[in-house]
């Protein structure tokens, strides 16, 4: 079965190939069956390698699979080869899975669109690449399938391209990915030069033989991945991107800001972990911004008014928490985190979706309102997402994820306190903006009515139920280690990741520090009740307030950036506009004409001046001779 | 004799000043030939009697008479005396006269000082004669062709127009000529004019009765008169 | 015995050449642009002169001859012309003839 792992990235390409070609041509159910069902068949393919990997794994617990040799310069050899590995099944089978989900939501979510055929080209080329990012053997295919999501993400967000903003929010997340991306090739070119080859296991070895711990070559080299991975995953400071990003369709923003695309840094970082490991400083930074972002985004999800908007900075809160995993050590554990934060991210932007459309494209949710009268089914989906998010304990998958992290964040010697009491902040702060999200939009009064002839069918209805359900029992791979000894997840990915170094003698111990993130969430989710449910009236007051929109603008990180950067350019612009460097060229010709305008005055056709001048000329000529 | 010399160098400046100075063409042309038989004195003393004879005679008493029949049957005298009025300004000069000032200096300068002196020896016609049938033979030549060529010349130009066509060295000008240049009663038509086919133009063009060339050529007959 | 020292007679030639060198420069109707033309010639006649009778020989009076008999070639032609130039442009302002100017 592992044999038909090309199959895996092959079939999306094939189906955008297909529809990029043929899609005119055909009529949109062909479309619909050629689109989704790509991603389908590839999601089939992926389980069943999946099963095939759990039940006999390949010798090494890596499966290698060379297609042919891209190419072969002065020494580098680059193949189009794939590397299964534990990660590379574990991202595979949600890409595919949670992505074929999303394509069949999109059937009929975007029926409606003129731009049908071009959404399913665009989606399958976007499954493609990230599918290849995931399984490339080498870093440079690693950086096709990089580039190639940021294509698609730009494509895509920008999807509606006939409005401004659109395509503004594209260009805007293609920039400031492309910063990232900028410092990730800088790394590559550093590791080849300095290692040889741009294979990521022999790369590891390589670097782990010739650098010592600590040694600015592996410093400089794990600092400039990582910046391409805060670019790509939405971290400080490169996060300005996501909150911008929700313009495009709302499938988009399940797969691709939530699911797939924004947790390619994660798997980056996992990827290359050894280096990260020889880097112990950029591995901590790793961590701090992990903390610093999740807290930041959570606090602008506070404030938003704008659904999307909400569900895109607790993207960014939550990816932060799985650098803020990779950075203490527990690997696994934000690997565990991103399997989870799929499920329940992707059906929150569905639903999400849903309930957009119904409200007649209404984003803001104050002024939606009681919506679990009216749409009920969506309602129980999202409330399985808002509990999955905040980390309701034991009933859903994202407390057994992310509590996992805040718990290692303490325990690891490589966490501290102060990680530790951030991510416990963050996890209050999570329950409250989720559930501000679930009071305000579903429970009260019902300030707006949704469309009345709007149907749901069972192509979306499906994939939130399976998300739903999947957000609920999707944590039961990996239990606490005080519960049982269930840590599925965390045994398959050992090979792969190395083992969060557990710390003693902190002063901080005790079983009642394992409870104290359960303690947060549920206090956030409590004040949340509290503020939204039980005292509105005042919500509108604090929400208008100076610090509330500061909050709700992302902390001022726009308009800081616009005055750092977009403005010194533009006025660099405006001043190079004069084009300095033709000056020399535009002044031959300029001197020429003013030579000629200064001449031309001496030919005015009147016989006395000609005569002045010969008299002047024979001045100067009975001077030359008479003075020699 | 050095004084004489003196005497006539002064009446020649002061006279050429006169000439360029004058509005009037006819009195130009009279201090003109004061100037050259000023001229004259000094080849006299200079020991030159012959060309001071030929100065005379020609210069003063040919070319100068020449002008004198041109001014005269062309009305200038009065005609220039309003346009140079009308037009020169005094301040003009201050060109030319910068440029001529420069270059005095120059030529001083190059001409030096404490040269020796001259006039001692009196070169009379018999030599100049002998000179002249001697080794200059060939220039005597070159010039009297040179004269035949100039007679050849003027008279052609100053001949009348043929029935039709235009004179020899006439142009037809376009309408669009500069303001000023067309006949003052001319304007829309061309400028070219033939003899004879404008009678009644006024002070532009010319009279009816204009003289060829011809006959105020010095060493011509008279030739016909074209109407 | 001499009479005349040298340099004063070339002086003299300069200052006419020059006076007629501003006339020529300075006015405009033709009549007097060509008297001033002979101002020229006349002057630089005197100064073959001087020099002929500086070395007592007759060859500046031969000199002086011819510049007499193209003097007078270029009086008559110049006339000519002169004649047609009132012909065409209808007055004697050399200014007037200008078209061939930028």
């Amino acid at each position: 079965m592992l044999h038909l792992l090309f199959l895996v990235p092959a079939l999306p390409f094939a189906g955008f190939v297909t529809l990029a070609l043929f899609g005119r041509l055909l009529p949109r159910r062909a479309v619909a069956w050629v689109g989704a069902g790509s991603v389908g068949l590839a999601a089939v393919v992926a389980l069943g390698i999946f099963a095939s990997f759990v039940a006999a794994p390949p010798a090494g617990d890596a499966f290698g699979q060379v297609l042919w040799t891209w190419f072969s310069v002065a020494g580098l050899t680059v193949r189009v080869a794939f590397y299964l590995d534990p990660l590379a099944v574990t991202f595979i089978v949600i890409i595919t899975g949670v992505g074929f989900l999303i394509h069949l939501y999109s059937t009929e979510h975007m029926a409606h669109d003129d731009g049908y055929t071009r959404f399913f080209t665009y989606m399958n080329l976007f499954v493609g690449f990230m599918l290849l990012l995931v399984l490339a053997d080498n870093l440079l295919l690693l950086y096709v399938g990089w580039e190639g999501v940021g294509l698609c993400s730009y494509l895509l967000i920008g999807f509606w391209y006939r409005h401004w903003y659109n395509g503004y929010a594209a260009r805007k997340a293609f920039v400031v990915t492309r910063i990232g991306d900028t410092a990730m090739i800088v790394g590559l070119f550093l590791l080849v030069t300095q290692l040889g080859t741009l294979q990521i296991q022999p790369l590891m070895q390589r670097a782990a033989a010739a650098w010592p711990t600590g040694s600015a070559l592996a410093v400089a080299a794990a600092a400039l991945l990582l910046g391409g991975a805060l670019g790509k995953s939405a971290q400080l400071p490169l996060q300005t991107w996501l909150p911008d990003a929700m313009a495009g369709p709302s499938p988009v923003s399940a797969l691709i800001h939530a699911a797939t695309m924004v947790t390619a840094g994660v798997y980056l970082v996992a990827r290359t972990n050894v280096l990260f490991d020889l880097a112990p400083d950029v591995r901590l930074a790793v961590a701090i911004i992990g903390a610093a972002t999740l807290l930041y985004a959570g606090v602008s999800a506070l404030f938003q008014t704008d659904i999307k908007r909400v569900l895109a900075y607790s993207t960014i809160s939550q990816v932060g928490y799985m650098f803020l995993g990779l950075g203490v050590g527990a690997w696994s554990a934000g690997i565990f985190l991103f399997w989870t934060h799929a499920f329940f991210k992707a059906l929150l932007f569905l639903a999400a979706g849903v309930v957009i459309e119904a409200m007649d494209d209404e984003h803001d949710i104050f002024r939606m309102g009681g919506l679990r009268r009216r749409l009920p089914g969506v309602f129980w989906t999202f409330l399985a997402g808002a509990a999955a998010l905040a980390a309701v304990p034991v009933v859903t998958s994202g407390f057994y994820s992310k509590d996992l992290i805040i718990d290692r964040t303490l325990q690891s010697t490589q966490g501290s306190v102060g990680l530790w009491i951030v991510a416990l902040a963050g996890a209050l702060i999570t329950g409250l903006y989720a559930f501000r999200l679930v009071f305000v939009a579903f429970f009260g009064p019902v300030r707006n009515e949704p469309d009345p002839g709007f149907k749901i069918g069972w192509r979306v209805m499906l994939p939130l139920y399976v998300l739903a359900t999947l957000s609920v029992v999707g944590g039961l791979i990996d239990l606490p280690p005080n519960w049982t000894h269930l840590q599925w997840l965390d045994h398959f990915l050992a090979p792969v990741l190395p083992a969060a170094p557990d710390e003693t003698g902190s002063w901080v111990t005790g079983a009642w520090v394992t409870y104290m993130p359960v303690l947060f969430a549920l206090a956030g989710i409590g004040l949340a009740w509290l503020l939204y449910q039980r005292r509105r009236q005042e919500r509108a007051e604090v929400e208008t307030s100076a610090a509330a929109r500061y909050f709700r603008a992302g902390w001022g990180f726009d308009v800081a950036y616009h005055y750092a950067f977009e403005v010194p350019y533009d006025w660099l612009a405006q001043a190079a506009s004069g084009d300095w460097f033709d000056l020399p060229v535009r002044g031959i010709a300029w001197l020429t004409r003013a030579s000629w305008r200064a001449l031309s005055v001496t030919q005015n056709g009147l016989v006395r001046s000609y005569l002045f001048v010969i008299g002047l000329g024979v001045a100067v000529g009975i001077l030359l001779v008479v003075v020699r | 004799m050095t004084a004489t010399f003196y005497v006539a160098a002064a009446v020649a400046v002061v006279s050429t000043l006169l000439v360029i100075t004058r509005t009037r063409a006819l009195h130009a042309l009279l201090f003109l030939v004061v100037s050259l038989t000023a001229v004259a004195v000094v080849f006299y003393t200079l020991g030159a009697p012959f060309v001071a004879a030929l100065e005379i005679i020609i210069y003063a008493g040919a070319i100068i008479v020449l002008f004198v029949f041109t001014v005269m049957l062309l009305n200038i005298d009065t005609a220039s005396e309003r346009g140079e009025r009308a037009r020169v300004r005094p301040a003009w000069g201050a060109g030319p006269t910068a440029l001529a000032l420069v270059l005095l200096v120059e030529l001083a300068w190059a001409i030096g000082s404490g040269g020796p002196h001259v006039g001692a020896r009196v070169v009379g016609p018999r030599e100049v004669g002998v000179a002249l049938y001697g080794p200059y033979a060939i220039g005597v030549e070159l010039a009297s062709t040179l004269l035949l060529v100039a007679l050849i010349g003027a008279r052609h130009l100053g001949q009348r127009a043929r029935q039709t066509g235009l004179a020899p060295g006439e142009v037809e000008l376009p309408v669009d000529l500069a303001p000023g240049s067309l006949a003052p009663e001319g304007q829309g038509e061309l400028v070219a004019m033939t003899a004879g086919a404008h009678t009644d133009q006024g002070a532009g063009p010319p009279p009816d009765h204009e003289p060829s060339l011809a006959e105020t050529g010095a060493d011509e007959r008279a030739e016909r008169g074209e109407s | 015995m001499a009479h005349v020292p040298m340099d004063y007679a070339l002086y003299l030639a300069a200052a006419l050449f020059l006076i007629g060198l501003v006339g020529v420069l300075v006015r405009r109707n033709l009549i007097f642009v060509l008297a001033s033309i002979e101002i020229m010639l006349n002057a630089a006649g005197l100064a073959f002169v001087v020099a002929g009778s500086r070395w007592g020989q007759p060859d500046g009076q031969i000199m002086f001859l011819f510049v007499l008999a193209m003097a007078a070639s270029e009086v008559a032609v110049g006339l000519a012309l002169l004649l047609l130039y009132r012909r065409v442009f209808g007055s004697l302002d050399i200014d007037r003839a200008s078209r061939m100017k930028g």
